[in-house]
């Protein structure tokens, strides 16, 4: 009856567990072929944290960096959301999206 | 005249390097060639054991090495083919006993003598595949449809290219094409997708692999008669010697109900092929 339980799991858009396999096997690999240490994006991001933070007011506890890759390349990529203070316009785009601009 | 080296290594042990080498060595031997397989694996030797030949071994690879016996000698002919002989590994020395270089030279004169020498790596990424990359022509890389195995061959490509030893090709082995049509197991697609290399094969997982090794007669003894998966070795063989031999779709057991269960739970029908 496997295949009713999944059936259902599908209906309830539960992710199968091939699919669950491919997108961790991608990670992974994105950090193994650019030889980075997952920890070391937690630093870089504390990192862009601080920086920014002297600069902007952020919601730092929403700042996500991550590596995604393309055929050919590995791009480091930085989405900050910004506190949108009631004293402060608001922007046009409410995230600051940095990418790497060696890779990128 | 030159043989081609081969060599099937895979990073990941126990996908089945030493079963497919033993398989693929003897399809190629039935489609009329001379081959010649190495077992790479100091002190764990195997591929002896899977083709049956482990009572006939007299001299080893470490012994030609140290000069204790003439190439010819430690070669053990299997006399169920017509061309095929067997250089096994030494089971009390380890992977230091031989060096790249002796690789390379035991592979060059071998050349002169045979059509093929296939190389039986260990798993991992040090001196003993190092010895076994260093005199091939080319690098068949084994992998199983798991993240670990696919994870550890992706280091290998890696390696290989580093070294100037590409392109490898891809085999998959133990793939249940049920399994797959269920999204329980990654399919040929998702590993190519990720790693992005030419695929050579797909042997299906098959209990009579296991029934083979069991009895020393690796099931591509079988010839054309044989299970999906001797037919699967064949076509490897086949490719190696420059035949297009196109992939044939695998289907798992299918009946109309089990093709609705898969389409129920997966939401695709999607064929797999060897």
């Amino acid at each position: 009856m496997n295949w009713l339980k999944r059936f259902f799991r599908r209906l309830w858009g539960q992710e199968s567990s091939r699919s669950v396999a491919k997108s961790r096997l991608k990670m992974i690999l994105i950090h193994d072929r650019a030889d980075i240490p997952p920890g070391l994006l937690e630093e870089i991001k504390d990192e862009i944290i601080a920086l920014i933070a002297t600069k902007l007011t952020i919601d730092a506890q929403n700042v996500v960096v991550n590596l995604s890759s393309t055929k050919k390349q590995c791009r480091l990529v930085a989405e900050i959301p910004l506190e949108t203070g009631s004293q402060q316009r608001q922007p046009a785009s409410q995230q600051l999206v940095l990418i790497d601009p060696a890779q990128g | 005249m030159s043989a081609k080296v081969i060599t099937v290594t895979s990073g990941k042990g126990g996908v089945g390097k030493t079963t497919i080498t033993a398989n693929l060595a003897i399809a190629l031997a039935l489609l009329g060639q001379r081959v010649v397989v190495i077992d790479a694996d100091i002190g764990l030797r195997n591929l002896d054991v899977i083709l049956g030949l482990e009572n006939r071994i007299v001299y080893d690879l470490v012994d030609v090495v140290e000069g204790r016996c003439r190439l010819r000698q430690a070669m053990i002919k299997d006399k169920r083919v017509p061309e095929l002989y067997l250089i096994p590994a030494a089971q009390t020395r380890d992977k230091t006993a031989v060096s790249p270089s002796d690789m390379v030279l035991i592979c060059d004169q071998l050349r002169e003598i045979t059509d093929y020498v296939i190389i039986d790596s260990p798993a991992g990424i040090e001196r003993g595949f190092r010895n076994a990359i260093a005199p091939a022509d080319q690098v068949l890389i084994v992998t199983n449809p798991e993240i670990a195995a696919v994870r550890d061959a992706d280091r290998i490509i890696g390696l290989l290219e580093a070294d100037g030893k590409g392109p490898a090709k891809l085999i998959i082995n133990r793939i249940k094409a049920s399994m797959v049509s269920q999204g329980d197991m990654l399919s040929i697609d998702d590993i190519l997708d990720v790693l992005a290399i030419d695929l050579i094969g797909v042997i299906p997982e098959d209990e009579s692999i296991l029934v083979a090794s069991n009895r020393g007669s690796p099931v591509a003894m079988n010839g054309v008669n044989g299970t999906s998966a001797s037919q699967a070795f064949r076509n490897i063989a086949r490719r190696l010697l420059g035949d297009p031999v196109p992939f044939v779709e695998l289907t798992p057991k299918s009946s109309l109900i089990s093709r609705l269960k898969g389409w129920l739970a997966n939401g695709q029908l999607k064929k797999e092929r060897i």
